[in-house]
């Protein structure tokens, strides 16, 4: 029998999804409980989350492509079960590669079928993200209690500081937009283009977005500017690379 | 009588203890039904080379998204895990779009109805998905489709770029001038970006603090 589509694997998998669900539906209904009495009106909380979940579609549709790439080292239930605690892609398959390629000299090419194998990926793949479960209970009421304390000391410094901390994770993120890749064909390192014409298109999009938000008076946009933008520039992207750029 | 915050921080680690307890109950339990355990050495070598990038990452990973997420949201954001791709991302779109202060209790509210909504459309996704897979691979692993996916980053922090550049701009040019240099010209920079968004955030600490002291914001 394929162990790694078993049906205990399958319970196991289920498990993990109903607590998930448990988890995030039990904060979703105390914080909407809260926002009602910090006097949030019921339809702006409606419109974050159902703005939320049309933002989330197209990023999650990405993860599941993780979980498929992963689906053909190790079947869909482990990745699946990954992917859906403590787990992106990024993490996944380095942990795999690093077991697979590193330690047992096998290639990562192909679905693994040695029990001593699976569970040491399995292990490993758990073991490397265990610190934030360990330090998050210990010490963010005290992390959180530093950064109430620069907002109240100095509220306009806090804003900044808030502020400041965005901006440095967006930048990132626009520095690696733009970092030579390697073709995984010829070896070739590359500047995308593609990456950077999308890049460029959601925020166009998104500054449109923002001139008819203003012009006409249409708020309830807002909420679904970042949404369409993101999703507008993905579809442009497949444009772009129809038209040969890469 | 507890307030808001003090309950948070009691039903978080309740919640992230179990969620510990179950995240090391999966090898376990699938080690005790295999009857194979891994060996010492080799579990060992394994976990030294992924733990040796990926633990400090995520420990600093705490540090810099808690005061984004606030309370409830890093509970939940770092239980379900896609933190830069989506957990973060979402919070702070719902927070432009209900215009309220990062660090307030007000965003920790808000933050966390976007994390929460995020990881129950993804978590029913990759079920959906798994239960699916072998009739959806076609569909996802279409050509066609795949410039599209491939650049889900781009597409994301474009658009995010726009609504808090505008913000405030002057506290955004040097991180990103540092981060354009050092992505451009260090070799496979593109897989530090883990690594990078403390070091940008650092960066851009340091430059507010001097710019608010100068009056120059």
């Amino acid at each position: 029998m394929d162990f790694l589509h078993s049906s205990w694997l399958i319970g196991l998998a289920i498990f993990v999804v109903v607590f998930v669900l448990a988890q995030s539906m039990f904060f979703l209904v105390k914080a909407i409980q809260r926002a009602k009495v910090l006097k949030f009106q019921t339809s702006d909380i409606k419109r974050v989350m159902v703005s939320t979940m049309i933002f989330s579609i197209a990023p999650s549709v990405a993860i599941l492509l993780g979980l498929l790439a992963l689906s053909k080292v190790l079947g869909v239930i482990i990745p699946w079960i990954r992917l859906s605690v403590l787990g992106a892609v990024t993490y996944e398959l380095p942990a795999t590669i690093n077991v697979v390629e590193g330690v047992f000299g096998q290639s990562i090419g192909q679905r693994i079928t040695d029990p001593v194998l699976f569970v040491t990926v399995v292990w490993v793949m758990t073991l490397g993200v265990l610190p934030p479960m360990i330090i998050i209970p210990l010490f963010l009421k005290r992390i959180q209690g530093r950064v109430k304390n620069i907002r109240k000391k100095d509220q306009r410094w806090g804003e900044i500081f808030m502020n400041a901390m965005f901006l440095g994770m967006i930048s990132a993120f626009l520095g690696y937009v733009i970092a030579p890749r390697t073709d995984a064909v010829t070896g070739e390192s590359y500047v995308s283009l593609l990456a950077i014409f999308t890049l460029l298109t959601s925020a166009g999009l998104m500054a449109i977005i923002g001139v008819i938000i203003t012009k006409f008076n249409k708020e309830w946009l807002k909420n679904y500017a970042v949404s369409f933008s993101m999703l507008g520039a993905m579809a442009l992207a497949i444009l772009y690379a129809m038209l040969g750029v890469r | 009588m507890k307030n808001y915050q003090d309950k948070v921080h009691r039903w978080g680690r309740i919640w992230m203890g179990s969620a510990l307890v179950m995240l090391l109950g999966v090898p376990l339990y699938i080690s005790a039904v295999l009857g194979v355990f891994p060996e010492l050495t080799p579990l060992l070598q394994g976990w030294f080379i992924t733990a040796i990038i990926f633990w400090p990452v995520t420990t600093i990973e705490v540090f810099t998204f808690s005061p984004m997420l606030g309370s409830a949201g890093t509970y939940l954001g770092f239980t379900t895990g896609n933190l830069t791709n989506l957990k973060v991302p979402s919070a702070m779109q719902a927070m432009d779009a209900l215009k309220v202060d990062a660090g307030t209790e007000e965003a920790d509210v808000i933050s966390t109805i976007a994390i929460a909504s995020s990881s129950i459309i993804t978590t029913l996704i990759l079920a959906f998905g798994a239960a699916l897979m072998l009739p959806l691979t076609p569909l996802l692993e279409a050509e066609v489709l795949a410039p599209a996916f491939d650049n889900i980053v781009p597409a994301l922090f474009g658009a995010l770029g726009v609504v808090f550049i505008s913000k405030a701009w002057k506290l955004a040019v040097a991180p990103i001038a540092v981060m354009l240099v050092i992505f451009l010209t260090v070799p496979g920079s593109s897989d530090l970006v883990g690594v990078m968004v403390p070091v940008g955030v650092i960066i851009a600490l340091v430059v507010a603090r001097i710019l608010y002291k100068a009056n120059k914001i």
